[in-house]
């Protein structure tokens, strides 16, 4: 077995546990000794801006991409050594879709069983449930071509669910997707979860991770700041309550009143972000400024998000 | 502590020795199925490029020609057009094939996310390229059956040396895939490189018209020992010197495998 050490984190049959994981690419380190443990039947959340190194994270757990330092055990098996074996036991949703244009969606299925060393017997067997899962029966003897991106997405989650695996990597899943349709995947994410499967994660949208992930990772260059329950990191890095101020004369209120008013106060762009944990006085002034424009809410993963990472654009490295 | 588990270096990984297994089978199938969807279209291209060059050279030129080594040039040149013809079929399927399944339709990723590894794709689809390849050099063969031009049961043996050349040429051709950033550099390897060969192979005339150093030169050139494996077949003959063809088509095959395997998994694999 491997010799990964032991934290208070870490159990014995965690479906996937990456230890102090380290990658560099030509002087840049994109992966930055990142250690998590995801617990057998939780979805577990890399949350993270574009180029934080969610998807090198992923290919290195796959045993695609080689680290320059840390260690993997993935189904068990140390990565990316026993890789291969490792795969037949994971199932794969890539951020892009890649399936067979070539083929229908009953093929698309049958085909990629094979390479899991499934007899035709046993995928054709299993065909008609995975269909019924992504909900195209009606589209078994479609073409690639012929289906919407919700359903091209339903039939990759189908697809990495062919080899009944005990461990599925989401690489966002629902980017692009309309939101009956990313509420169509979550939902299914939310049975296999019922059904006992673990799930890892990525996403740059705080709702999706807030809804589906038992306990998540904000990384950002590479590194973990922050993990837990998303309900524990909102209690832990934000007030309770939430003002976004915007509109005319937003600037002037904030510099004038809300500063004084709210804990703690951001800018970005042409909105004020107040948090408090008492808002009532904020709440007063505000309605004081007949035209200024607010939002009162709760926090949210995005506040914990915006909190740690900064306010910044990131561009796509 | 992150020493727990030894890493093998990327370097190290990618110049690994092949780890060839039974694995490659589901690529050929793939590449199979989508090859029987499209089949009759297909078909025409390989039989009627063939057809031409056999009709316009073998039966236009060849009329006005004498005899070449103890054969008509129809001949001559029918039974050097198989080789020819597998091995740009080969060539094909591993360029414009393989690069549309590599980086358009990105069908190797999904596949490298199941147990199958670089390994297992190349061979598959080495393996497929020279099915594929075989099926043309099947449909020239009878088509010299039907026009007459040689007709000997022997001439069957064509097909194992059609399928054996064909493993070669599809992995040299890969080595090309792997580096190729865009179709150009396919079209351009086809131009500067493969038919350079074919012209000097013997295909179109024999070797004995170049200039002696250049045929030392096509002698050791694997599309030589293709043509020379292949062409006393097609006609019902014993090669020459099958021995050293096979070794040479041999050697120059596994090193553009190893080649293309370390280029691959340093592309996908990074």
């Amino acid at each position: 077995m491997s010799a990964l050490p032991k934290t208070d984190a870490t159990r014995a049959d965690d479906v996937l546990v990456v230890d102090g994981l380290r990658k560099d690419y030509g002087g840049t380190t994109v992966v930055d000794g990142l250690s998590f443990s995801i617990a057998r039947g939780s979805c577990y959340a890399l949350l993270g801006p574009n180029g934080a190194g969610k998807t090198t994270t992923l290919r290195c757990c796959l045993g695609l991409t080689e680290p320059d330092g840390g260690a993997i055990r993935l189904v068990g098996e140390p990565v990316p050594r026993n890789a291969r074996q490792a795969r037949i036991r994971v199932g794969v949703v890539p951020q892009t879709d890649n399936l067979d244009p070539d083929f229908t969606v009953t093929e698309n299925l049958q085909v990629y069983g094979r390479y899991f060393g499934l007899s035709d017997g046993d995928v054709l067997a299993r065909v008609p449930g995975l269909l019924e899962f992504a909900n195209l029966a009606h589209k078994k003897n479609a073409r690639i071509a012929e289906l919407s991106g919700g359903m091209k997405r339903r039939l990759t989650l189908a697809r990495a669910l062919v080899n009944d695996p005990d461990l599925i990597f989401m690489d966002e899943p629902t980017t692009g997707l309309d939101p009956q349709a990313r509420h169509v995947i979550w939902e299914r994410l939310k049975q296999l979860l019922g059904r006992g499967k673990t799930i890892l994660l990525t996403t740059h949208f705080m709702d999706e991770a807030e809804r589906l992930a038992t306990r998540l990772a904000v990384i950002d260059h590479g590194r973990k700041i922050a993990e837990g329950a998303p309900r524990d990191l909102i209690r832990t890095h934000i007030e309770p309550h939430v003002i976004e101020v915007y509109g005319d004369g937003a600037f002037a209120w904030a510099q004038r009143e809300g500063r004084q008013l709210a804990d703690r106060m951001e800018i970005s762009g042409e909105t004020a972000f107040c948090y408090a944990a008492e808002p009532a006085t904020l709440l007063e002034s505000l309605e004081r400024v007949a035209v200024l424009r607010y939002l009162h809410r709760p926090a949210n993963l995005e506040d914990v998000f915006l909190k740690l990472t900064g306010r910044e654009m990131r561009d796509e490295s | 502590m992150s020493a727990a588990l030894p890493l093998q270096s990327g370097r190290t990984s990618r110049w690994a020795p092949p780890r060839l297994s039974a694995r490659f089978v589901p690529v050929w199938r793939r590449n199979f199925l989508v090859w029987r969807k499209l089949f009759v279209e297909r078909l025409l291209t390989n039989v009627i490029e063939p057809l031409l060059t056999i009709v316009a050279f073998g039966y236009g030129l060849g009329s006005l020609l004498p005899e070449v080594d103890g054969v008509s040039y129809l001949q001559f040149l029918a039974s050097g057009a198989i080789a020819m013809s597998v091995m740009y079929s080969a060539k094909f399927e591993s360029l414009w094939g393989a690069f549309s399944r590599m980086h358009v339709q990105k069908t190797w990723d999904a596949i490298l996310h199941t147990p199958l590894a670089v390994d297992d794709l190349l061979l598959g689809e080495i393996f497929w390229a020279a099915s594929k390849a075989t099926f043309t050099g099947l449909c020239i063969l009878v088509m010299i059956w039907v026009l007459g031009i040689a007709r000997e049961p022997s001439s069957l043996l064509v097909l194992p040396a059609a399928f054996f050349i064909a493993l070669v040429f599809s992995a040299m051709a890969l080595i090309v895939n792997a580096v190729a950033r865009s179709y150009d550099l396919l079209s351009n390897y086809f131009t500067v490189v493969v038919m350079p060969l074919v012209f000097l192979s013997g295909v179109y005339f024999p070797l004995s018209q170049l200039p002696p150093w250049l045929r030392e030169v096509a002698r050791w050139l694997p599309m030589t020992a293709a043509v020379d494996l292949v062409r006393p077949l097609a006609l019902g003959r014993s090669p020459a010197h099958p021995v050293r063809d096979v070794l040479l088509l041999s050697v120059f095959g596994l090193l553009c495998y190893y080649v293309a395997l370390v280029l691959t998994r340093r592309r996908l694999l990074k």
